[in-house]
């Protein structure tokens, strides 16, 4: 069985160590095989949720039971939202292109440690088959939404204990990930690679990895208080054994609003490196793009209480924590003006990097507007647990972060297996994705504000239309999606070869051969110049 | 930048650094219910922070703060290039690691022993603020004495290392890291100590 075959025949980390069975890439220690590895893990988990998401929108379709009862649904959604989240968009930038991109771009070898970034990609593995055993063992999968909110965690039948257990472990692989890039970017910069000529993709996973390190642990403690309930019955956030429910969702999201951040940070990142490639224009504001990142992470540690305005907080609370969430906006408005300045008077060419690049911009532009509603105390309470949320959520997670991780595969990619996708396929899969996207969740939007919960199999009758059109629009986005794995995948393994610098970048992994050597560099690279500076790179 | 050996230790250490501080955030967690709880059940903690064996707790420290001396000596003995006292120190902590385990276990036997346990009848019907006070104890120090299981193998491991001398003067990260690790196990009991045996 030759699982892996190599994609191009130059020498190249695909086959340059002469190493090319399945043993020689799962106990890899090269960064880019690793990277390589979580993206198809990544991708497989993120198929599974996608299909679970489809089953969702089926059963809400028409009013009533369409597919699936009460129970199924709540087990369908649980787990549609762990796997998207702990095994698809937390693990996916870091991992894939995190590891695969950024130690080139630093001009390093690899990373600092190798060996515990293997260790990272199987503790995730470890993580995802427990989870997927939890759903198959036990009393049935999970039912509590993926926020496993207390007391109902301690007291459902279901599998709860080892799924969280699951998440725990992953939890932990995404720690190693933090500190291994940390430390990478602080002790592996190749000569003249300052601060100030760091790609702004590095800056995103440098400030991801300090929110995975500094928030992840309470996410550890949190899920190990889960367990201790259910099996030792320490009734901590049991109110009727002196516990406070209430500090269980404070614990949640102290970890879970940052989480936000690792989805998203460095899918900004990818974005800032995408934009001026295809303006053709070096990226507008540095320093206030790189600096901005680390207020996102900083401030956005903040801001948790915004999730928890109807469950009971002091008003006082209330107000405070409504109050830095409109802080945090500012940040994350910056990048944007600095997108949009960095377009202005650009020569623009839309490729399929930059259609998802600019789509990304829109979507998480609805995504963060209609976070400040949801951020807005007052507004908060109308369409709290709401479908509106729903929509809101998915404009960040998967209009955002999920578009700009298509958008680095299709710049990315080509780099690592030397050969390229077919454009026109990859502009159609582009188009039905984007209008599938905004029909599926800007309905669900609709629906919230008028009243529709979330997490529930049935409505009223009033909602069906909207939900009709919803499920419509889930079709054409899946449709768009396997058209884009497809046409990209042929590519890669099937398609024209391509040269060092494609899209005519500036920062360092264009220098090297596609796909690159396993030691990245035949000398250690002298970095003279910024990341953008597209003078120096000898395109036209 | 004196090098790639250099820059690999530096590397190591700034590593375990990161990963200490991941550690006492885990930990940091337990203390914030604690800080919250004791808002909350102000009586009930003091009632229930009496039945602490204080003997034990205090045997505990010295043990701990004495381990993490022969720990820091051990350091300073294979930078000295002097594996043999190196050995004895890393062999003291780890005893020290074993003897605290010991009385944890005499402590908790005598405590369960007494019907305090989460979920015991006992604490049951008692006051709730109780409950939670020791379902917070057994959580915080088992999570500590988890700690001290780990960094009790991991010296031992090292110890014998030293001894086979894979480590010495010249490659010592792992023995610096094991004992930055022991250090941090004692730190958050000087945290626990006061919390939980002393204050109330
Ligand atoms: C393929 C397209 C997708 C479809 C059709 C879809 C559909 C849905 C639907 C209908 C719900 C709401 C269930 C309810 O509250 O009744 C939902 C919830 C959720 N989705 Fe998606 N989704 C998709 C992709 C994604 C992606 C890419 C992410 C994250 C990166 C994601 C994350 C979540 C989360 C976290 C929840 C909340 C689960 C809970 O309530 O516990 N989804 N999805
Ligand atoms: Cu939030």
């Amino acid at each position: 069985m030759t699982p892996i075959v190599r994609p191009v025949t130059v020498p190249s980390f695909w086959n340059d160590t002469g190493k090319s069975g399945v043993a020689a890439w799962i106990f890899s220690t090269d960064h880019k095989r690793i990277g390589l590895l979580y993206l198809y893990s990544v991708l497989a988990f993120f198929l599974v949720g996608m299909t679970l998401g489809g089953l969702l929108r089926i059963e809400l379709m028409a009013p009533g039971r369409t597919i699936v009862g009460p129970q199924t649904y709540n087990a369908l959604f649980t787990v549609h939202g762990v796997v998207m989240i702990f095994l698809f968009i937390i693990p996916a930038f870091p991992g894939a292109f995190g590891n695969m991109v950024m130690p080139i771009q630093i001009g390093a070898r690899d990373v600092a440690f190798p060996r515990l970034n293997l260790l990272s990609w199987w503790l995730y593995v470890l993580g995802a088959t427990i989870i997927i055993v939890s759903l198959f063992t036990g009393d049935g999968p999970p039912d509590t939404g993926w926020t496993f909110y207390l007391p109902f965690s301690e007291r459902t039948g279901t599998n709860v204990s080892l799924a969280v257990f699951g998440v725990f472990i992953v939890g932990f692989s995404s720690i190693l990930t933090g500190i291994n890039f940390v430390t990478t970017i602080h002790q592996l910069r190749a000569e003249g690679m300052s601060w100030g000529r760091l790609p702004l993709f590095v800056w995103s996973l440098y400030a991801t990895a300090w929110v995975q390190i500094l928030a992840t642990p309470i996410l550890g403690i949190t899920l190990v208080l889960i367990i201790a309930e259910r099996l030792l019955g320490t009734g901590l956030f049991d109110p009727g054994r002196g516990g406070d429910p209430l500090m269980y969702q404070h614990l949640f999201w102290i970890y879970s609003h940052p989480a936000v951040y690792i989805m998203i940070l460095p899918a900004m990142g990818a974005i800032t490196e995408i934009i001026p490639v295809f303006s053709r224009k070096p990226i507008f504001g540095y320093k206030m793009i790189a600096f901005s990142s680390i207020a996102i992470a900083s401030a956005g540690s903040l801001v948790w209480g915004h999730h928890m305005f109807t469950s009971g907080m002091s008003d006082r609370a209330i107000l405070i924590f409504s109050f830095l969430t409109f802080v945090v906006a500012i940040p994350s408005a910056i990048k944007v003006f600095n997108w949009v300045s960095t377009l202005y008077k650009g020569s623009i060419s839309l490729e399929a990097p930059m259609l998802f690049a600019l789509s990304f911009i829109l979507l998480f532009s609805i995504g963060g507007l209609t976070g400040l509603i949801l951020g807005a105390a007052a507004t908060n309470i109308h369409v709290h647990d709401t479908h509106f949320v729903v929509g809101h959520f998915h404009y960040v997670m998967f209009g955002g972060a999920g578009f700009a991780f298509f958008g680095a595969m299709h710049y990315w990619l080509p780099k690592f297996y030397g050969r390229r996708y077919a454009e026109k396929p990859a502009l159609a899969a582009w188009v039905l994705m984007f209008i599938g996207f905004n029909i599926t969740y800007f309905s669900m939007m609709l629906l919230g504000v008028k009243g529709m919960p979330r997490r529930y199999y049935d409505y009223l009758p009033e909602f069906a239309p909207l939900n009709l059109v919803s499920t419509v629009g889930s079709w054409i986005l899946i449709s768009g999606v396997i058209l884009l794995l497809i046409n990209l995948f042929r590519g890669l393994w099937k398609g024209e070869p391509i040269g060092n610098n494609p899209w005519g970048g500036a920062t360092l992994e264009w220098t090297i051969p596609s796909p690159p050597p396993t030691e990245n560099f035949d000398a250690d690279p002298v970095v003279t110049h910024g990341p953008y500076d597209f003078r120096k790179t000898g395109m036209p | 930048m004196t090098g790639p050996h250099h820059q690999d230790h530096a590397g190591a250490k700034l590593g375990m650094w990161l990963f200490l501080a991941t550690e006492v955030i885990l930990f940091g967690g337990l203390f914030l219910l604690y800080a919250v709880y004791l808002a909350r059940y102000p009586h009930e903690f003091a009632t229930a922070g009496r039945e602490m064996h204080l003997v034990f707790g205090t045997v505990n420290t010295v043990i701990l703060i004495t381990s993490s001396l022969l720990a820091a000596m051990a350091v300073t003995a294979i930078q000295r290039d002097e594996s043999k006292t190196a050995v004895r120190c890393l062999g003291g902590t780890v005893f020290c690691g074993a003897f605290f385990l010991c009385n944890k276990y005499f402590e908790w036997s005598a405590e369960i022993g007494h019907g305090i346990y989460p979920n015991s009848s006992r604490l049951a019907t008692g006051s709730p603020g109780e409950s939670v006070f020791f379902s917070l104890y057994y959580l915080t120090l088992g999570l500590h004495g988890l700690h001290v299981l780990i960094g009790t193998a991991l010296l031992a491991v090292v110890a014998v290392r030293v001894q086979q001398r894979t480590i010495h003067a010249s490659n010592y990260a792992l023995l610096e890291n094991s004992a930055l690790y022991w250090h941090l196990v004692d730190l958050i009991w000087i945290f626990i100590f006061p919390l939980y045996y002393l204050l109330l």
